[in-house]
């Protein structure tokens, strides 16, 4: 897949965004006044900075409205309508905190859990696609949500937790990069059931339809070497939770605390752009491209 | 209504005969015509005339080459366009609802002016059958030339998809699928249609019927009686010659 | 959900008009509807072309080409003006002018040439549908030197054909798609007849009937072949002649119909010493002689109720006089033709051949079968039946683009009529105007008198010595040296030689190179580079040596930049044409028919029909024909030509709606002011169906000649035999013996005498001075291009961008290849460097790549970058007009002997991998473009 940055910047920072406002909505740390102010609004340039860049993929953005309406089947049209309710409700329990003190703990529950729900949202539009192997499975909701929880407590503050969680995280991409490797092999498609040649002989693409490029290719079919991608994917996770964690475990500065942070993100934008540029779509087996 | 219609009146569909494809691309240009002047917005060019020219297609002419496990290397043309799936997973992914299944024929459509253009039914479908045009930037997709195929204003055997009607070699044919009597659906048993990627699921309508067993003439054993010699020498030729003119 | 589906308005309007007229995106000739809607501005403009159903030669179906006409009629590369070239020849600067102007530069040139010396002209037309008014035109001026394309295309078919059965392949017969049950096909070039051999495959295939494709390539129509043989590039005739002695040799001939129909048992002068030794017997009336076996006498052919005897010989003054088929058993029985002998060679196991012959076989006699259409043959016997045997062929360039493509096109000719499978059902069909036997034709003109018409039509067919072009001198008398000892039967010119010799002044100088439609200095010449230095080259006084070019093109070709002056032409959607029977019309086996071409929108650039500029310009020069007795012009423009020129009394360029004295009627008849308005009436076309019983036998049956003589395709009835031995190649053999007052020169006696067999043969084309250089490389061409004409189309160069050499694996392992690895190929004459890309369903020893997509640039109005000027190439760069020394002091043509035809598929190469370059090497500079470039970006709607 391209890996677009509108949609690397959209994943990265919506999942650090609403990963915070969850912690936020349980009440970790349980801030209010100006210090929730500012803790409410790096999770709202996150989470709405996010959302904004997605629409940057859209053809018509204008027409966004619109996609709120399939929420029945529509897992992008059920992440639009959980991120409206979670900053919504997010942002009535924050005015409490902020401007009244006042924790209602009810409603930060709900906008912690409509959060979450929008990360899990988020990671479904991509777990849905049975032409992407690689993202077909349930490591993917697990990757992201876990990195939203983890980043979230980054974020956050909760220290202890945050270890704890960025190593779980890490683990947990581990996993989705050693199954996901092995996902289009074993999901039964390939050249042989797309073209149904297969009981001729061995399938091999001979002219392509175009000599020139399309949608299709410019959209779907990127491909990272081995060695490439191994070295960006220690480099993601050195940034994501290595250091962090390392970091984390000094004593506590703030600086230190900014620059685990920054390695965080960075690390996140890194797996996020593997995320896209590895994952094989089907389609490429009609281009002879995997 | 990008949940799916439970069932569909017809299932309108294309049978595409690999057997017989040339691979002229008479289908890929004339469905560019078309579609170009009828619905929705033109499929566009970029770069028409210049180093990296790129533009919307609606269906596209894919060539392999088979190399079976004795013989000769084969090529196969292979038209792709859209299959109009039954569980059509583009559908249903749709934020808008612009992306629909017909009920009464099961043609998928694009509704262009609910589109946003987020390409996520293009990330869906296995086939490559959608493509974002890069000028007005709205998700398009072979319609089974609905203006065409109930237009009144057409003469009725005119009224199928401009791809069938312009295919020389006569390798695609239109019908409903769900008539059991229809030419499609006699044609896919007679010759084993098959279904594209069967493992995503997606219940394709659109069938293909294989190629024939190719350089498969018997070897010289079975038709080794036609080359008989009626002579042994060439001196013995004349008078068999006028042995074999005697009975004419 | 059915309720919020969107409510489509499911019967839009398609358009405002239907305007029916021919296409033009190849040399198919289809009929297309153009869909035309009115605009905002009131303007009609085109908006969709698809196929006319009602029309004989697609029946509603179009091609990718076809389909994609509305680019290609509203390309950016159109010419706008007439122009007058101010830079340099080969720059491309260019300044318009009027067509005033125009045809003052070119009288100027033209008027002197014709009242001294006509030959000064060379009058060469490409790829010209228009060929009966071109040759009529050239005729009027009185120059000799007249063509089209055919001696580079495919003279070998059509004169092997003709001469053989008086038709040929191409797009002049068909397979009778409706019976045929095997379909064998070799080599074939899609871009004639594309679309009716498409629909019969595809109609054969829905039968579950069988197709063999012949061709090292399997691409396209060999790509959907039931069985492929990947024959060795050159060896078809090796291969023919071979399952034609396997079917001798078991006896599997049509012998009722070798006797009936083919010159099988005429008898052959065994005199050795007679300068008639070898032709024919023939009596007192010239007819052919055959032993009747009723009588056992020497009888006329044609005598009411003669059998012919294919066996019997005569005896007479102590000579035997053996029927061709005694010939042709000792020649065809040979163990040389035996599929073991052979199958190296052709690069075909010997079991294989023999299990095709036998296939063969098996389908026409086996398989054989009847038609109730009770018919008359030419000796009077009636017959209730039509024996039809199911086996056709089909052959184009493939096999006729060798130096022995004649002799291979006359082999599988022979192939065909042993089996019986000409004009009979299920066999191979001729469309009208044939058949049409060689004798039938014209023969070549050259008599010329300053100031006056040329003697008769320039080209034509040759029936010895006496009929070739010479002057008096014995020098040639074209500047392309058709008609001489080197090629004695170059029925179509050789176009390809005519700069060449032009700039050597051999066989003499011209003044003027006037050509039309013919992309020289780029894809349409061999040696490209060369020919480019030759339409530049000046003498010692600075002067180009190819004193003067006019060109008439409608879009910025690559030979635009070589030309003094350019005459504008339409684009077919502009433009009157006519299709006509005169020519080479659009006829169905079972029909006759032609077609017009008319403007469906009037140009919107200062541009004119060719042929209507031909009007004017024949006008100004006062060319008889031209002028009325006023000397005022005669015709106002090609439309008033098409309508009102007479060939012969009652016989016009179009068939359909001439005026009878009882009304409109078709055939012959006076001129119709109305008939162009008829044609469009009707679609754009005329056809006339021949009745049943009359249409298989044609060149036999008498139902057949009455109906043609009925619509002028002859005055009167013309039946004749195949020849399967071609008696004035003879003629042309004994002369090289010795025989005769005209005589070649003595270096090519040998030759003469040994290609010139009235049987066929085959022979070595492995070019001398090639050692080293081992394989074969070829061309193709694509489905949706025409020539160079694609890439300027928008649709369709996105399709063929650019083109790899394609090699088989075996060459790709040998030098370590890849895809998008760059090879450099290089052959005796020329070093190309090019990508190349594997392709395993190929002949093991052959590369290929797509024809005509490489550009260069600055040419058809597209960016420099270009992906078809800086990957694409060309292989004519490797190809010479004349064969690399052999170290007897000649350069001898690289073309058949017999026919002059281009042999372009003779080359023989060299891969070594090459680093890859910036672009493909050779790499030309840009020429100035004459036409602005294109807009970025399109997205074409005409309605709302």
């Amino acid at each position: 897949m391209h890996p677009a940055p509108s949609v690397i910047i959209f994943t990265t920072f919506s999942g650090l965004g609403f990963g915070l406002l969850v912690w936020l909505g349980f009440g970790l740390p349980a801030v209010t006044g100006w210090t929730a102010f500012a803790f409410f609004t790096i999770a709202y340039v996150m989470a709405v900075g996010g959302l904004i860049a997605s629409t940057f993929h859209l053809g018509h953005p204008e027409r966004a409205m619109k996609a709120f309406r399939q929420w029945r089947s529509s897992w992008l049209s059920r992440e639009g309508i959980c991120a409206v309710v979670a900053l919504i409700l997010m942002a009535l329990y924050g005015a409490g905190l902020v401007f009244l003190e006042t924790r209602w703990s009810i409603l930060g529950i709900l906008g912690a859990l409509f959060s979450l729900a929008t990360v899990f949202t988020t990671s479904m539009i991509y777990t849905q696609l049975k032409t992407i192997p690689r993202w077909n499975m349930p490591l993917t909701p697990a990757n992201f949500l876990s990195l939203s929880i983890a980043g979230g407590a980054l974020l956050a503050g909760q220290v202890g937790t945050a270890v704890i969680l960025l190593l779980i995280a890490g683990v947990i991409q581990f996993f989705t990069w050693k199954v996901g490797d092995s996902r289009l092999a074993e999901s039964g498609t390939d050249m042989a059931s797309a073209t149904q040649l297969g009981g001729i002989g061995q399938v091999r693409a001979f002219e392509p339809p175009h000599t020139g490029t399309n949608y299709l290719l410019r959209e779907f079919v990127h491909v990272v070497g081995r060695k490439h991608a191994d070295k960006l994917r220690m480099i993601a996770l050195g940034l994501m939770t290595a250091l962090p964690v390392i970091l984390l475990m000094l004593p506590f500065a703030h600086w230190v605390a900014v620059i685990a942070v920054i390695a965080h993100i960075a690390g996140v934008i890194c797996t996020r752009w593997l995320f896209f540029a590895q994952a094989e779509h089907v389609v490429g087996l009609y281009y002879g491209k995997r | 209504m990008t949940t799916l219609p439970t069932s569909t009146q017809k299932k309108l569909g294309l049978v595409i005969d690999l057997d017989t494809c040339v691979g002229c691309h008479a289908c890929v240009i004339s469905c560019k015509g078309w579609n170009t002047e009828n619905y929705g917005a033109p499929l566009s060019d970029q770069d028409a005339y210049g180093a990296n020219p790129s533009g919307t297609f609606l269906n596209r002419v894919h060539s392999y080459e088979v190399q079976p496990a004795e013989g000769a290397a084969q090529l196969i043309h292979f038209p792709k366009s859209c299959l109009h799936c039954e569980d059509a997973p583009c559908v249903t992914v749709c934020p808008t609802g612009a992306s629909y299944k017909r009920v009464e024929d099961g043609i998928v459509l694009v509704n262009e002016s609910d589109c946003i253009g987020c390409g996520l039914c293009a990330w869906a479908c296995p086939y490559g059958a959608r493509e974002m045009d890069a000028e007005e930037k709205v998700m398009k997709k072979c319609t089974l030339c609905v203006d065409r195929i109930y237009n009144e204003n057409l003469p009725e055997e005119d009224r199928e998809p401009a791809c069938v009607r312009t295919c020389p070699a006569g390798a695609r044919h239109f019908g409903d699928f769900a008539d059991p009597d229809s030419n499609v659906s006699r044609l896919t048993a007679e010759r084993g249609g098959v279904d594209l990627m069967p493992e995503q699921g997606t219940k394709p309508v659109n069938k293909y019927l294989p190629p024939r067993p190719k350089d498969a003439m018997p070897e010289i054993d079975v038709l080794a009686p036609y080359l008989e010699p009626v002579v042994a020498e060439p001196k013995g030729f004349i008078s068999w010659l006028d042995k074999a003119l005697e009975k004419l | 959900m059915a309720a919020s589906q969107p409510t489509l308005d499911l019967s839009p309007k398609v358009s405002d008009e239907i305007r029916k007229t021919t296409c033009y995106m190849c040399a198919c000739r289809c009929g297309i509807n153009v869909h035309m809607k009115k605009g905002d501005d009131g303007e009609m403009r085109v908006a969709y072309i698809e196929g006319n159903r009602d029309h004989p030669v697609n029946k509603g179906v179009l091609c990718a080409k076809g389909s994609a006409g509305i680019m290609q009629h509203n390309a950016p590369s159109r010419l706008r003006s007439p122009l007058k070239r101010v830079g340099p020849r080969g720059s491309g600067e260019f300044e318009e002018i009027s067509w005033d102007e125009a045809y003052q530069i070119a009288a100027d040139w033209l008027d002197p040439i014709r009242r001294e010396n006509p030959e000064k002209l060379a009058f060469f037309t490409g790829r010209d549908q228009s060929q009966s008014f071109t040759s009529l035109w050239a005729q009027a001026f009185g120059t000799p030197n007249y063509a089209a394309h055919g001696g580079f295309c495919s003279v070998n078919m059509a004169a092997a054909g003709i001469y053989t059965m008086g038709g040929a392949f191409w797009e002049f017969g068909q397979p009778d798609w409706d019976h045929t049950k095997l379909f064998m096909l070799f080599g074939v070039a899609e871009d004639h007849d594309s679309n009716p051999i498409k629909m019969g495959i595809g109609k054969i295939k829905a039968r579950g009937a069988r197709v063999i494709g012949v061709n090292p390539i399997r691409t396209g129509y060999n790509a959907v072949a039931d069985d492929w043989v990947g024959i060795t590039p050159g060896t078809d005739g090796l291969f023919i002649l071979s399952m034609i002695h396997c079917l001798m040799k078991a006896g599997k001939m049509d012998l009722n119909y070798l006797a009936q129909y083919t010159d099988a048992p005429v008898l052959v002068n065994g005199d050795e010493n007679s300068p008639e030794y070898g032709l024919y017997l023939r009596d007192e009336d010239g007819k052919q002689l055959v032993i009747d076996r009723v009588t056992g006498k020497l009888t006329p052919f044609d005598k009411p109720g003669v059998k012919p005897d294919l066996a019997a010989s005569h005896r007479a003054k102590g000579f035997t006089h053996r029927p061709v088929f005694h010939k042709m058993a000792e020649m065809y029985l040979s163990e040389e033709y035996a599929p073991e002998a052979v199958a190296d060679r052709c690069g075909i196991p010997a079991r294989r051949i023999r299990a095709i012959a036998a296939e063969l076989a098996r389908v026409a006699f086996d398989e054989a079968f009847e038609l109730d259409h009770a018919w008359t043959d030419f000796r009077g016997e009636k017959h209730d039946k039509m024996i039809g045997r199911p086996v056709s062929f089909h052959a184009m360039r493939g096999i006729s683009a060798h130096a022995n493509g004649f002799q291979t096109c006359r082999a599988l000719h022979t192939l065909q009529i042993i089996l019986g499978t000409v004009e009979v059902p299920g066999g191979f069909r001729f469309k009208p105007p044939y058949p049409k036997p060689a004798t039938a034709h014209p023969k070549p003109h050259v008599g010329m008198t300053p100031g006056a018409p040329l003697n008769g039509p320039h080209l034509g067919f040759v029936h010895g010595p006496d009929d070739l072009a010479l002057k008096e001198d014995g020098t040639p008398a074209r500047i392309d040296k058709a008609f001489t000892w080197e090629n004695p039967m170059s029925s179509h010119g050789l176009m390809h030689m005519v700069i060449s010799n032009a700039h050597a002044g051999d066989p003499y100088k011209i003044d003027t190179l006037f050509m039309y439609m013919a992309n020289m200095s780029w894809n349409s010449s061999m040696n490209t580079g060369g020919v480019m230095e030759m339409l530049t080259d000046t003498d010692e006084n600075g002067d180009y040596v190819i004193p003067h070019i006019i060109y008439s093109d409608a879009y910025s070709s690559e030979m635009v930049a070589y030309s003094d002056l350019i005459l504008p032409d339409t684009t077919y959607l502009e433009r009157h044409d006519c299709i006509s029977l005169l020519d080479r019309p659009i006829c169905e086996a079972d029909a006759a028919a032609d077609a017009i071409r008319w403007p469906v929108v009037e140009p919107d650039r200062n541009v004119k029909g060719f042929q209507s500029a031909l009007c004017d310009l024949g006008a100004k020069l006062g060319l008889p024909g031209f002028v009325n007795d006023d000397g005022s012009q005669k015709y106002a423009d090609y439309a008033d030509y098409i309508t009102n020129h007479q060939r012969r009394p009652g016989i016009g360029p179009l068939a359909g709606w001439r005026m009878g004295e009882n009304g409109l009627q078709h055939g012959r008849g006076d001129v119709n002011e109305g008939q162009l308005q008829s044609y469009i009436n009707n679609g754009g076309f005329f056809v006339e169906h021949i009745p049943d019983g009359a249409n298989y036998y044609k060149p036999w049956n008498r139902a057949y000649q009455d109906w043609a003589v009925g619509m002028g395709l002859y005055d009167s009835p013309q039946p004749y035999l195949f020849s399967l031995y071609v008696e004035p190649m003879r003629k042309f053999q004994l002369a090289a013996e010795g025989h005769g007052d005209r005589q070649p020169p003595d270096h090519l006696r040998d030759r003469i005498k040994h290609t010139m067999s009235p049987l066929p043969i085959w022979y070595e084309t492995d070019q001398q001075g090639n050692e080293g250089y081992t394989v074969n490389a070829l061309t193709q061409r694509p489905m949706a291009m025409y020539h160079s004409w694609g890439s300027q189309n928008a649709w369709l160069r996105q399709l063929h961008g650019r083109n790899p050499l394609y090699l088989p694996t075996k060459l790709m392992r040998e030098h370590d290849l890849s895809d998008g690895n760059w090879a450099r190929v290089s052959s005796p004459h020329g070093e190309i460097t090019v990508p190349v890309m594997e392709m395993a369903a190929l002949n093991h020893n052959t590369v290929w790549t797509w024809n005509a997509i490489g550009k260069r640039k600055g040419a058809w109005a597209l960016d420099k970058d270009a992906p078809e000027a800086t990957q694409g190439f060309l292989l004519n760069h490797l190809i010479h007009e004349l064969m690399p020394p052999k170290g007897d002091g000649m350069r001898w043509a690289n073309s058949d002997p017999i026919t002059g035809q281009a042999a372009w598929f003779d080359l023989k190469v060299k891969i070594e991998k090459a680093t890859a370059p910036a672009e493909s090497q050779p790499a030309m500079p840009p020429l100035k473009t004459p036409v602005p470039q294109g807009p970025k970006d399109l997205a074409w709607k005409v309605g709302k």
